[in-house]
């Protein structure tokens, strides 16, 4: 059991390493997943995510309280009226790792999503949203009273 | 095996709401547990959500997502009566799947 599954995890590694080899696979596009949530800083997280300097964007609306009690659990939801949104990002500047989730919106969903969020302090959240192949963001502050990171 | 998530599916004006609460302790790995070792992070890592066999939404989350993970977003082109199927996988591996009839 333990055996085969080293032999798969090796196997796996050479696959990659020759995808990335035969030029097939991106490094960028390959690793981007894991990396980026990974990442400690959020120019870190925009970078790995493929998004530099997003523009700013009236067309995301924000609907976050603009103090959370219990950073356990931010409700957060956004609102994309940019056409053509193909996804919508969350990130929390101040939290040990800033990109949260990641939602992809296929044609026909519409570019609105809700969820609960960690908060480990008083932050900027950002949502950044990828329309028609281009990156926009926006930002709240949500003030915290009690972290949700760490016991 | 995770409990069940709850989703719940209601059409209105032309599109379909998708409400999804799921059973998941999204465990962040920085927590210590009274002995003070870390607590190893378990959270869920994707979600797909399907309609007819279209994929209707993905997502990719971190350790962030708080605990018991609620999620609700909307999609066009569904009838009272379809299905709507979320699946998730965590970091170890697990995987949970459930349905909601659209009313």
């Amino acid at each position: 059991m333990n055996h085969s599954r080293r032999e798969a995890i090796k196997t796996g590694g050479g696959l990659l390493a020759l995808l990335l080899s035969a030029g097939i696979l991106k490094p960028g596009e390959a690793l981007a997943q894991a990396d980026a949530f990974s990442m400690k800083t959020l120019a870190e997280a925009l970078r790995a995510v493929g998004a530099q300097n997003p523009a700013a964007s009236n067309a995301i609306v924000f609907k976050a309280p603009a103090i959370a009690e219990n950073g356990a659990v931010v409700p957060v939801a956004v609102e994309s009226k940019l056409p053509g949104t193909e996804s919508i990002t969350l990130l929390v500047e101040k939290n040990p790792t800033p990109l949260v989730a990641s939602f992809v919106i296929p044609a026909g969903t519409t570019g609105s999503i809700s969820t609960r969020v960690k908060m480990g302090q008083t932050s900027d959240v950002y949502a950044l949203v990828k329309a028609e192949g281009k990156f926009y963001m926006a930002k709240q502050e949500i003030k915290i009273t009690l972290g949700g990171c760490g016991g | 095996m995770a409990d069940p998530m709850r989703i719940r599916a209601t059409a209105r004006d032309g599109a379909v709401n998708v409400k999804v609460l799921m059973s998941h302790e999204m465990e962040t790995g920085q927590r210590k547990d009274s002995s003070g070792k870390l607590v190893p992070a378990h959270y869920i890592r994707s979600v797909t959500a399907t309609h007819q066999g279209k994929t209707v939404l993905t997502a990719q989350w971190g350790p962030a997502v708080s605990k018991n993970p609620y999620l609700e977003f909307d999609f066009k082109g569904g009838q009272k009566g379809d299905k709507v199927v979320v699946t998730w996988e965590d970091n170890k591996g697990e995987k949970r799947s459930d349905e909601g009839v659209i009313n």
